[in-house]
């Protein structure tokens, strides 16, 4: 049976149909989920994409991690079902404590959209399970508040516990994050955020490579071994 | 009904982009003698509570939405009319 992946849509998501799309080249079943939903309709796993969901009011992600969507999304992810953030995702996942830390503004004040440098340092999620550690990778991010923040001790707890699942490249941090952190992942590894776009390099005919397609066939991949 | 009005700061020990681009333009303009610019936000929000009930519900959204305790801290005061930061000019 071929594995369901749910993409939630908020209002002002953008990067959906990309994220969507990118399950199915992976080999998935993406299901779409509504912001207002109060269930994720049983899917494997959950994909929360791009955008500026609710306009970024109040905070990036803080009126989004309140839709009665999350609720459930949260209860998937307490219960180990495999949860990923992409860029407004990983804002939302911080928001709503799915994830230590916070995103705050570049720290040039720029809006930067561009391919970055992204080392994988960790392969024990099912988000990192497609790549080699060590894996040099090419991604395209787009953002204004990317910053990747937190407190000394959380950063510390992090890195000794292995939490720090994709690194900018050394001297390609885009945003001032701390450490040059670009996706980390929770206690029990099954949440990962990261502000780089996977889904948008996953068609070897657009110019952003085909870098991000592995976050989703080893997703995939890693459903399949635990069936 | 009363008026709140709630002060929101970047934590200190963390960087402000906004200020730092702000205190950097000051010089240029000729406004010597400024430093520690931060920039944050200022809310302002009528509340049907009075008292212990008052405080419980401002802390409690503060702490739970309106700000994010990660990386920002906050001042709440009740304000009279003629403080709230839109009253018009007096001269």
């Amino acid at each position: 049976m071929t594995a369901r992946v749910g993409v939630v849509t908020f209002p002002g998501s953008l990067d959906d149909r990309d994220a969507a799309t990118a399950v199915r080249i992976a080999g998935g079943d993406a299901v779409a989920l509504w912001h207002e939903d109060d269930d994720i309709k049983g899917v494997d796993a959950v994909v929360l994409p791009g955008g500026f969901s609710y306009g970024d009011s109040l905070r990036c992600g803080a009126i989004a991690h309140l839709a009665p969507v999350m609720a459930a999304v949260a209860r998937f992810a307490a219960e180990g079902g495999p949860v990923l953030g992409i860029c407004n995702g990983f804002q939302v996942l911080c928001e709503a404590r799915l994830l230590p830390g916070a995103l705050l503004r570049n720290d040039r004040l720029r809006f930067v959209s561009r391919p970055v440098g992204v080392q994988v340092e960790r392969t024990d999620t099912p988000f990192s399970a497609g790549y080699a550690p060590g894996q040099r990778l090419v991604l395209p991010v787009k953002h204004g508040e990317g910053r990747y923040v937190a407190d000394e001790s959380t950063l510390d707890e992090l890195e000794s516990e292995g939490r720090v699942v994709f690194r900018y490249a050394t001297g390609e941090n885009p945003n001032g994050s701390a450490r040059d952190i670009a996706g980390i992942t929770n206690a029990a590894r099954n949440v990962v955020g990261l502000m780089p776009h996977p889904e948008h390099a996953v068609d070897a005919t657009l110019s952003e490579g085909t870098d991000g397609l592995a976050m989703f066939a080893g997703l995939l991949g890693s459903l399949t071994s635990v069936r | 009904m009363p008026r709140v009005a709630i002060d929101v700061l970047l934590k200190r020990e963390l960087l402000d982009p906004q200020g730092r681009a702000t205190e950097r333009a000051l010089p240029g303009l000729g406004y010597d003698g400024v430093s520690d610019v931060r920039i944050g936000k200022h809310l302002e929000l009528d509340v049907d509570a009075v008292g212990e009930a008052l405080d419980a519900l401002v802390e409690a959204m503060c702490a739970g939405f309106l700000t994010n305790p990660v990386v920002e801290t906050y001042r709440w005061r009740v304000i009279a009319d003629d403080e709230r930061a839109d009253a018009p000019a007096t001269r």
